[in-house]
């Protein structure tokens, strides 16, 4: 698969004016992101997690090495637009990424800045409210709507750019569990039916269970990237870089260290209950008891 | 308790006075507005209730609402009132102790409630019947000549819009600052008034905290959704003239001719004499 965001020896760090020392976030990250995966980035707080998502659409730009997008380098100032229009990105609070007090006019923000014309706007906005199932809540005000409600308004907000790629900075920070769900199933949904490449940068492990590939960063470095079904498995090294792991995962890995023999690439709790189930059998077709 | 308090009041609907580009509305109100302080006669007072009363049945909004405009100001209404009546020297037709009523405070007392009463419907049914973006985009319209000797119509109007968008938001967080403060025993009802200002501080902080914090968020957000200010933005709704905003002016039109002539034509007396 051909890279869509190609990371390249990244490196940032904040300057303190009080100490007068850069403080390194990012330490030599390299990574490539491909067209229409579903990324997830993994980190407990101060990790650099949101750091390098904020390098995605040239909010924040290299202290050195790269950052392309499509080829664009994201140091290029003439190239903004074109970077900011193509890796759309939402935050964490829904409350402060919306601009007017209705919902559609809200999502008509992004095309009326690029200078979009009005049917097409039309279109755009009809188009992004469907996608994220809020059509019939297209008149109403944001403050009458749920926390899940509105990250979906701001997901369609950042839609009507028609990106090929969706930045998420943890989108369900702030939101209860329902909420949670509904954001998550959109996301897939935006993934899979209409091919958006998301980045989703969480702390939620059952969120980035669902990813099909998962980068870890601890301390501004990646340390550890893979599929969900090599990453979690490894309780241990994720509990060095403070992170839990999904609780099925959890329950086989502690079941395995009272010696019993269970295939550890377990995500959920379906998996979990049917590795359970296998080893049962087998015990009693061989009689052994371990 | 402080959602309940709405701001740009504004009631929805189809009629035809909704349907008005805004522009138009915020013009034809500073006509209005114009002629509500030029009239001098009664006459002239009892042809503008009708055209007001006129626009309101029109509009569909319950009288209710718009009377409803006058209530914060009713006791304005009555202190202008009884200055124009005690305060204005000519032929004296009451007096009592140190108070004197003279003809022609009578006269200005009644003009001045008039005009207020009418400046408050006017301007009410305006905000009643267009809603706050449409009247943003409208005033960023009509001020956009002034462009080019420096006034920045794109950005206060986007400054309008953004208040508009976040008083809901930002009187739920002081509700909630107001029951955090309570829980650890902040005491907002008792004391002088001094005391009670002062206990506001507690609220005030943590809200300007979280309004800054707000912002610097959203403009993040606003850049990631490629704001550039004013510059080749277009709009989802295009402000449009109608057939209907002819027939207003045209309206306003003959009322102001109406009203003029009244005033100034010699043989309608000049309307004061009444």
């Amino acid at each position: 698969m051909e890279p869509i965001i190609y990371i390249d020896h990244l490196c940032f760090s904040y300057h303190n004016e009080e100490s007068g020392q850069d403080i390194p976030v990012l330490r030599d990250v390299s990574l490539s992101i491909n067209k229409g995966e579903f990324l997830a980035v993994l980190g407990h707080n101060g990790s650099g997690k949101s750091t390098i998502a904020k390098h995605l659409n040239a909010i924040l730009t290299p202290v050195s090495g790269r950052v392309l997008v499509e080829g664009i380098d994201t140091s290029d100032p003439d190239r903004l637009y074109d970077i900011r229009q193509r890796v759309g990105m939402v935050f964490q609070n829904p409350d402060n990424q919306m601009v007017a007090n209705i919902v559609e006019e809200d999502v008509a923000f992004a095309p009326e800045n690029l200078g979009v014309p009005p049917q097409e706007i039309r279109q755009r906005v009809d188009a992004a409210l469907a996608a994220v199932n809020m059509t019939a809540f297209r008149r109403h005000a944001p403050h009458m709507l749920s926390g899940g409600q509105k990250q979906r308004v701001a997901i369609a907000g950042v839609l009507a750019m028609q990106p090929d790629i969706l930045v998420l900075d943890e989108p369900t920070a702030m939101l209860d569990p329902s909420g949670r769900a509904e954001i998550l199933s959109t996301i897939k949904k935006l993934n899979q039916s209409l091919g958006m490449t998301v980045v989703l940068i969480t702390h939620y492990m059952d969120e980035a269970v669902q990813a099909d590939r998962v980068v870890v960063i601890d301390q501004g470095e990646i340390k550890m990237q893979g599929t969900p079904k090599q990453i979690f498995p490894q309780v241990q090294e994720l509990k060095k870089l403070g992170l839990d792991t999904p609780q099925a995962t959890e329950l086989i890995y502690r079941l395995r260290q009272q010696g019993i023999d269970l295939d550890p690439a377990v995500l959920d709790a379906d998996a979990c209950i049917d590795a359970i189930m296998e080893r049962l059998h087998s015990i009693k077709h061989t009689g052994e008891l371990s | 308790m402080l959602k309940d308090i709405t701001l740009g009041q504004y009631f929805p609907g189809d009629t035809i006075i909704h349907r008005l580009d805004p522009r138009t509305k915020l013009l034809l109100v500073l006509v209005y507005m114009i002629l509500t302080f030029s009239i001098n006669g009664f006459l002239g007072y009892l042809i503008l209730a009708v055209f007001t009363f006129g626009c309101i049945f029109i509009s569909r909004v319950p009288l209710k609402f718009v009377l409803k405009g006058l209530k914060p100001i009713f006791v304005f209404i009555v202190i202008t009132g009884l200055f124009n009546l005690f305060l204005t020297g000519g032929d004296p037709v009451f007096h009592w102790w140190i108070f004197t009523i003279t003809k022609q405070g009578l006269y200005f007392a009644a003009f001045m409630i008039l005009r207020l009463v009418f400046l408050i419907l006017g301007t009410s049914l305006l905000t009643l019947t267009t809603s706050p973006i449409a009247l943003t985009d409208g005033l960023e319209h009509l001020l956009s000549p002034f462009k080019r000797i420096g006034l920045p119509a794109h950005e206060l109007a986007m400054m309008m819009t953004i208040a508009l968008r976040f008083i809901p938001t930002l009187m739920e967080e002081t509700d909630k600052i107001i029951k955090a403060q309570s829980a650890r025993g902040a005491d907002f009802e008792s004391g002088n008034l001094l005391r009670r200002a002062k206990a506001m501080v507690p609220i005030l902080i943590p809200l300007f905290i979280s309004a800054f914090r707000r912002a610097d968020e959203l403009a993040t957000a606003m850049e990631c959704r490629c704001y550039r200010g004013g510059e080749n933005r277009t709009r989802l709704h295009e402000l449009k003239y109608t057939k209907a905003d002819s027939a207003a002016w045209l309206c306003f039109l003959l009322l102001a001719a109406l009203l003029l002539a009244l005033r100034f034509l010699p043989w309608t007396g000049g309307g004061a004499a009444l």
